[in-house]
């Protein structure tokens, strides 16, 4: 499918899954899943670095930038300043004006604060980034992010970390009618076919980290879901036959006895 | 010179030297500079000023740089 790239505000993606960094037992199993997975964006957080113990290892010792687009988000962000002030952070460390953002409004469920969202998202598209807001599936709010100038949104299946797959495909599938930029499915997947579903409803990509991280092989884990929104994707371009209540058959009834 | 100030550094107070910069900081600590940013009194430092900005009495640095993350 070499025809079949992601593109976002000008920049082509390879993969239509990507992954979280976080919750791995070490880099070398992060840095495996990762390259198994296939994804091509990973995101990772911002965060003080340890200035007593200089002996630890850094995350992008093991995910060279040169390889991986390199998405920080704004992770554990509750206010607008704080979601803004780590933004620019992550600005001023990397390479590029990308950032997942998100405002968080529940340590409880860690649902998006949509509110903020827009207006932390409002400073920022101002200030040059390139904002992929992490949002609830809610079709208004999607809106309203692109019309300020979100290239991307990225609604939620489920609670981010719960596995429990898609809660409201037909929330989702209505986002994908409402607007024109591509849909990343964000969070709250637990196995593959929950990847699979999200690409054959027609996502444009699906990110995710605990489903892999933390599931009991994560390495096999990854390439499960590089096959499931591969197979979801191809699913969907393909075009699926219509649901029927009865039976039709497939041989001939021509030929018979 | 000596450690006659005293800066903030990732929430530590450490005893510092009055003439040195935020780069000398970053070598003392042995932090890369391409992989960090630099927050200095709720300001973030431009890469290109590390090696001019002098720290003074009472500075406080924020250093941060990327660790695993996915959604929160």
């Amino acid at each position: 499918m070499a025809e079949d790239r992601l593109i976002i505000a000008g920049r082509e993606f390879k993969s239509r899954l990507w992954v979280g960094t976080g919750k791995y037992k070490d880099f070398v199993e992060t840095q495996k899943a990762i390259e198994a997975s296939g994804a091509d964006v990973v995101t990772v957080a911002v965060r003080r670095v340890n200035i007593t113990d200089r002996s630890k290892d850094n995350l992008l010792d093991y995910i060279d930038p040169k390889k991986y687009t390199i998405l920080p988000n704004t992770a554990g962000c509750y206010t607008v300043e704080d979601a803004v002030r780590y933004s620019r952070l992550a600005r001023a460390a990397g390479v590029s004006d990308l950032v997942k953002l998100e405002v968080l409004g529940d340590e409880k469920t860690l649902f998006p604060d949509t509110a903020g969202l827009i207006e932390a998202a409002k400073i920022l598209i101002k200030e040059g980034f390139i904002v992929l807001p992490y949002t609830n599936d809610d079709p208004i709010v999607a809106k309203k992010l692109v019309d300020i100038g979100c290239p991307a949104v990225m609604p939620l299946a489920a609670p981010i970390g719960s596995g429990l797959g898609i809660r409201n495909p037909y929330n989702l599938k209505i986002i994908m009618e409402t607007v024109s930029v591509p849909i990343i499915v964000d969070a709250g997947v637990g196995t593959a076919s929950d990847a699979a579903l999200a690409m054959e409803y027609g996502a444009d990509a699906v990110l995710m980290n605990t489903a892999i991280a933390g599931a009991r092989d994560p390495i096999a884990m990854a390439e499960a879901m590089k096959c499931a929104v591969h197979a979801g994707r191809l699913a969907y371009k393909a075009g699926r036959i219509p649901r029927k209540l009865y039976a039709t058959a497939s041989s001939p009834i021509e030929g018979m006895l | 010179m000596g450690d006659d100030i005293q800066i903030h550094v990732n929430g530590q107070t450490r005893p510092w030297r009055g003439d040195a910069t935020v780069a000398d900081l970053l070598q003392e600590l042995d932090i890369k500079t391409e992989r960090v940013a630099v927050e200095l009194n709720l300001e973030i430092l431009d890469r290109a000023v590390f090696g001019e900005r002098v720290l003074k009495d009472g500075d406080r640095l924020e250093i941060l740089g990327f660790i695993g993350g996915g959604t929160f």
